[in-house]
């Protein structure tokens, strides 16, 4: 028996001259409409920010004027005896933040690789909304959860630290002494880094999303092909996950510095503010630009309020730039065309 | 997996079941001279969760042969070609019944470790996915993770990987250049050089040559040609004439439609060798695809 294909077309059929179908014809109404309320809350977005910064500027030019460049290196905050300047608070802030990312991006990394590559299906959607959830709670939540629980738990590992790693400056604390095992525990309370430890469960969700996100979108067709070269999941992930979703990582890490940047109220719940620059981040006392608005603005005298607006634009200017810059690598990361193969 | 040592399989003339036989379908035997036989397929199911999406395959692979499963989509060709390396693994809900025996060992075995299986086995797949490293990189990969770590023995390994794929003269002045910027055809070559280069005693394609173009697909078909004396290899396609141009068996697959739940499942219909499959089919089904009346 021959294999034979043959193919038949079916017979053409004419049917008088084709009637000429006009493409004219109007833009449906509902696009229209769609495309302009679209657009709008586009622009709104933009409105608002510009808003937003315009309105700090305006309100800071008082205070700004009479300072000048001082604003940035002067630590004490005096507005009403025409001192003040927001290096101590600014540097707080940064350290808060910087102890924030440390411990969270550890913890937000392996749970996003964790459900992305290895949680089985029905654990990882509830892993998902868990973390969600983690990001939907008030921050004043945290706050208390911070000032009234963690602070005890937290204080016995400041101590550890201080005892075995004290002889590093950034972890060495005035007036401890670890020799002494009854030693006041004070010295270590309200701290830049209990501030960190709590702003981190903030930011941890943040950055377990989109690194998540960046996680999932890997080719699997790069996974497979590690796997089938006798990859274990390990070697897969640090050959194909990890170089894929860089731009994520570093991207939603910086999200996360931005969220921690200007954290709140659980700051201000946690520190007992203090304008003496340290860099011992497990010694008593700490600060943050948030803070210091939150716990002055209610008294402050019109040019005292203009010195806080001074200090928000400061904020909202850095925010502004790490967030920026974190989006930046989100969307250059290689989530894109080259690489659906 | 302890030994790769061989097989204590009886060898016996190539079987071909076609399931259930019903009236009119005489099972018909062939004598050829055969290999060892490196894959026994028993009465391997495969389920999707609930769903059955292949059932009761019987066949044997043999050693230094190219044996192509052909059939329309859904046919489950690759759903049983990834039994053979375990890439079913990755998926949550896949099951799998029936035994697959490599060698006298059984792959499903909870002894047997999947990672291991998939450096004895290498696959291919339908669109080329080299990594994002160089050319260099790439091919070695396999070898660097198990274990080679001299840069003169990786430095073998990637010429010779290379050359068995037929693609070192085209880029050995490029080695450190992204394997990503090589053109549709050199990066499957890319692949298949990537594959060999752990030593692997199988290589499993699926599709290897579909995104690909007629010329780079020729290429492909002689490599594999080429290299079928030192490997077993088994291809999945949707093209007949590949299937009837490189392979020296062919199994056709076809699906069922359960009448009850309208769900699809596959079946082996036969497998012989191609020139039986394409010449005088046993099966009216298969007569039907390979002449083009279905699928």
């Amino acid at each position: 028996m021959t294999a034979e294909l043959r193919t038949v077309l079916p017979p053409q059929e004419r049917v008088g001259e084709p009637e000429p179908r006009p493409f004219a014809g109007r833009q449906g109404r509902s696009d229209k409409v769609f495309t302009r309320v679209t657009f709008l809350s586009g622009v709104a977005v933009l409105a608002i920010m510009g808003a937003v910064g315009f309105f700090l500027t305006l309100e800071s030019t008082d205070a700004l004027g009479r300072v000048g460049f001082s604003f940035l290196t002067t630590s004490v905050w005096e507005p009403d005896r025409g001192e003040f300047g927001i290096k101590a608070v600014l540097t707080f802030t940064v350290l808060i933040a910087l102890v924030a990312v440390a411990i969270a991006f550890p913890i937000s990394m392996a749970t996003a690789l964790f459900i992305v590559e290895i949680a089985p299906r029905r654990v990882k959607s509830w892993l998902v909304s868990l973390v969600d959830l983690m990001a939907a709670v008030p921050s004043v939540v945290y706050g208390l959860w911070g000032a009234f629980l963690m602070q005890g738990q937290v204080i016995g590992l400041s101590r550890w630290i201080n005892t075995w790693f004290g002889w590093i400056p950034l972890f060495s604390v005035d007036g401890a002494d670890p020799g002494n095992p009854l030693s006041n525990a004070t010295v270590y309370t309200a701290s830049t880094f209990v501030a960190g430890v709590v702003v981190a469960m903030m930011v941890m969700p943040i950055q377990c999303v989109v690194m998540r996100e960046v996680f999932s979108q890997v080719p699997p067709g790069e996974r497979e092909g590690a796997f089938a070269l006798g990859a274990t999941r390990w070697g897969m992930i640090r050959v194909v996950t990890l170089p894929f979703g860089r731009g994520g990582i570093i991207g939603g890490t910086m999200l996360g510095l931005g969220r921690a940047l200007g954290e709140t109220i659980a700051v201000y719940m946690i520190i007992s503010s203090r304008f003496d620059i340290s860099f011992h981040v497990l010694e008593s006392g700490s600060n943050s630009v948030s803070a210091l608005i939150a716990l002055r603005y209610a008294e402050a005298s019109d040019f005292g309020l203009s010195a806080l607006f001074s200090a928000g634009l400061s904020l909202f200017l850095i925010t502004l730039v790490v967030n920026f810059t974190a989006s930046w690598f989100v969307a250059r990361s290689r989530s894109g065309a080259d690489s659906e193969a | 997996m302890t030994e790769q040592g061989v097989t204590s399989v009886t060898d016996q003339g190539p079987t071909i079941r076609i399931d259930e036989p019903r009236a009119g379908d005489a099972p018909s035997e062939t004598t050829a001279v055969d290999g060892h036989v490196v894959f026994d397929v028993r009465d391997l199911s495969v389920y999707y969760g609930p769903f059955r999406a292949v059932r009761d395959a019987n066949l044997h692979i043999r050693q230094h042969e190219i044996t192509a499963f052909i059939g329309p989509s859904g046919c489950g060709k690759t759903t049983v070609l990834r039994c053979f390396n375990r890439m079913n693994d990755f998926i949550e809900t896949a099951r799998v019944e029936g035994t697959i025996n490599y060698h006298g060992v059984d792959l499903y075995d909870p002894q047997v470790n999947s990672t291991e299986v998939r450096r004895r086995i290498g696959m291919v797949f339908q669109k080329p996915n080299p990594f994002p490293k160089s050319i260099y990189d790439n091919v070695a990969y396999g070898p660097r993770l198990a274990g080679m770590k001299k840069k003169a023995e990786l430095d073998d390994v990637v010429e010779k990987s290379l050359r068995g794929a037929a693609l070192w003269d085209e880029v050995k002045d490029r080695l450190k250049n992204s394997g990503l910027g090589l053109s549709g055809g050199q990066q499957q070559r890319l692949c298949i050089a990537r594959a060999i280069a752990v030593d692997p005693e199988v290589i499993l394609m699926d599709e290897p040559c579909s995104a690909l173009d007629p010329i780079a697909t020729a290429r492909i078909e002689d490599l594999m040609q080429e290299i079928k004396s030192k490997f077993t290899i088994v291809i999945v396609t949707h093209n007949m004439q590949q299937a009837a141009r490189v392979s020296d068996r062919t199994a056709f697959f076809t699906t069922e439609v359960n009448p009850e739940s309208d769900r699809r499942t596959g079946v082996l219909v036969e497998y012989d060798l191609t020139k039986k499959i394409f010449s005088n089919p046993g099966d009216e089904r298969t007569e039907q695809y390979v002449t083009g009346r279905f699928g």
